[in-house]
């Protein structure tokens, strides 16, 4: 019964995720935590659009993201104090940096277009570095934060109140999973899948295979920077190191350790590595280490991530 | 103004160097191996570290000598005990490896000798001006660019004319037929990938006479790195050159008339490379 199974593991997955401002403290964690998984998740599940379904590894997407945070922050601080007018710009600057980069790559393929992608991911973090009278260089934008969500007949004050920030976040996140969800089981989803089977096949049924894959980088920074917006109204803050590599490679690891051929991989690994960081960091300062043995660990002992682990338990 | 110029273009000679330094190692790894090595900028840490210890007990002329070489050595066992798995799978996974590398070496150069930066003695001979109207031209740059001259020249002698070098470059090509003809694959990486990390090492030695010691100190030399290999043509070696030597001179001489831009220009070149020619300067057609 693996229709069922599916149906009842959406439901699960989307029961937790509603009721996490109850059980969290609960657990002996807090809510923000619960915000920063939520966020991630959508960062690695957009990525998981690019790596796991068209089979194009880009590890610059912080780029993207760190471009929709300082677009959100900078909008609020600097020209509107409107969460939702800084969270357009900080997309639509993401998307349109995505697009024109993505014009520059799609020729290239494999190792070739990661290593593009990362070197074009840093273009950015040396602009928000050294461009101090826009940006405050390492010190990043401050002095600014987001703005309760006015609807006219009602105001959500998710300044304020963490569970309204809380339920806000889940809420972007909802919809952008659910356009990613119907866009991959559309005849364009089917194709990008094709693709990453087999692109010379794809090619010869007469898919034009590089606008294919662009539009699927576009789609995927997309919702990244929908991500780094939320990212930055989640910090009421912003610094260059959202938009360094080793933000990029946290959204893969993210990815991997969840599973990188399913959904909902990109959430679980999300979760999993935002708790154990946050485990880790506040019992030694040597933290670093232990991500980066945990990126090895994975890599040797664990490449196809839990849920790749469980399905094929399930198969076997 | 020409003064400017000229120590500018020289300075943007130097840092070419130690881009073509670091590109070369990683492109001989990525060739081969087909791994992207991120964890480049921690071997030169470690070589600029280790030198740091060994210059009071080998004095500067030692350490110089050695620590590349143990640099290597460390290379050698982390290609047997971890890399080496990855090979024939998806790059994904040597990338994330490697990545996690990188954060355990810089974590672990903080841990043993501290995360402030240190000072590094060059011989004072060597640090003294060779002329008081090129007060840039220092005697340790002119030996760095020598220094460097030598080794690189010294790679393609080993690529051109020995039995590993000729090796390496059939592997490049075609590494299944070399392993036909009876050549241990294996062994073949794992030496490919120590002197990959060998270079490493040395521009670490050299690097820190002239930055400092730092924890990080790889960092800002590794992006450029990535761009001399896209710029020079992935798969050439002497693209590598090239491309290392052509962004640290564009570089140095966008400095005198627009010093905001000299890292912007970098991926300028890189963007325009990619748009007018793909394969990079002396890339092969179609080999990605």
């Amino acid at each position: 019964m693996p229709k069922l199974d599916k149906r009842a593991g959406d439901v699960l997955i989307w029961l937790l995720l509603l009721s996490a401002p109850f059980w969290l403290p609960v657990a002996g964690s807090y809510v923000e935590l619960g915000t920063r998984v939520v966020v991630f998740a959508l960062a690695a599940t957009a990525l998981n659009f690019l790596l796991g379904y068209t089979g194009v590894l880009s590890f610059g997407h912080a780029a993207y993201f760190g471009l929709g945070a300082y677009g959100t922050a900078l909008t609020i601080k600097l020209l509107v104090a409107s969460t939702p007018v800084g969270m357009l710009v900080g997309v639509v600057v993401g998307t349109i940096a995505a697009a024109i980069i993505g014009l520059m790559i799609i020729r290239l393929r494999g190792v070739y277009f990661a290593m593009c992608t990362i070197a074009f991911g840093q273009v950015f973090y040396f602009i928000a570095f050294q461009w101090f009278s826009l940006t405050n260089g390492d010190d990043g934008v401050s002095a600014w934060h987001r703005e309760p969500l006015n609807l006219g007949f009602t105001t959500i004050d998710i300044l304020n109140s963490s569970n309204a920030f809380y339920y806000f976040v889940l809420a972007v996140f909802a919809a952008c999973v659910a356009a990613m969800a119907f866009l991959l089981r559309s005849p364009f989803g089917r194709t990008l899948q094709a693709i990453r089977e087999n692109e010379r096949r794809a090619r010869f049924l007469g898919i034009p295979v590089d606008a294919h894959i662009w539009m699927s980088w576009v789609i995927s920074c997309f919702f990244v920077s929908v991500a780094g917006t939320l990212f930055a109204l989640m910090n009421n803050f912003v610094d260059p190191r959202a938009m360094r590599w080793d933000q990029s490679g946290t959204f893969v690891i993210m990815t991997v350790l969840g599973g990188m051929r399913s959904f909902w991989g990109p959430l679980i690994g999300s979760a999993i590595y935002l708790v154990l960081q946050d485990y880790i960091s506040s019992h030694t300062e040597n933290w670093m280490s232990f991500i980066g043995l945990f990126f090895v660990l994975i890599v040797l002992f664990f490449p196809r991530g839990v849920l790749g682990l469980i399905g094929r338990k399930v198969a076997s | 103004m020409t003064q400017l110029v000229l120590f500018n273009v020289f300075n943007g000679l130097i840092i070419g160097a130690f881009y073509a330094l670091m590109a070369l190692g990683l492109s001989l790894i990525l060739n081969l191996s087909g791994v992207i090595n991120f964890a480049h900028g921690g071997f030169l840490a470690i070589g600029g570290y280790l030198a740091y210890s060994l210059v009071p007990y080998l004095g500067y002329w030692g350490a110089l000598l050695v620590s590349p070489f143990l640099v290597a050595f460390i290379g050698i066992l982390v290609e047997r005990v971890l890399i080496r798995q990855l090979y024939g799978r998806d790059p994904l996974y040597s990338l994330l490896l490697t990545f996690g590398l990188a954060f355990m070496i810089e974590d672990g150069t903080r841990f043993i000798w501290g995360a402030q930066s240190l000072p590094f003695q060059i011989p004072g001979w060597l640090s003294r001006p060779l002329s008081a109207d090129y007060f840039f031209l220092t005697g340790y740059r002119l030996f760095m660019m020598l220094l460097v001259t030598a080794v690189v020249a010294g790679l393609f002698v080993i690529l051109n004319y020995t039995r590993l070098g000729i090796r390496i470059r059939a592997g490049t090509l075609d590494l299944e037929t070399v392993s036909v003809l009876g050549v241990n694959v294996r062994v073949l990486r794992n030496l490919n990938f120590g002197l990959g990390i060998y270079l490493a090492g040395l521009a670490g030695v050299l690097a820190v006479g002239m930055l400092g010691l730092q924890p990080n100190i790889g960092d800002n030399l590794i992006m450029p790195s990535f761009i001399a290999i896209i710029v020079g043509g992935l798969g050439s070696l002497p693209g590598t050159l090239a491309g290392g030597i052509l962004i640290g001179v564009v570089s140095g001489v966008t400095t005198v008339f627009l010093p905001a831009a000299s890292e912007a220009v970098i991926y300028v070149m890189m963007a325009a490379v990619l748009i007018v020619r793909p394969r990079g300067l002396l890339g092969e057609e179609g080999r990605f």
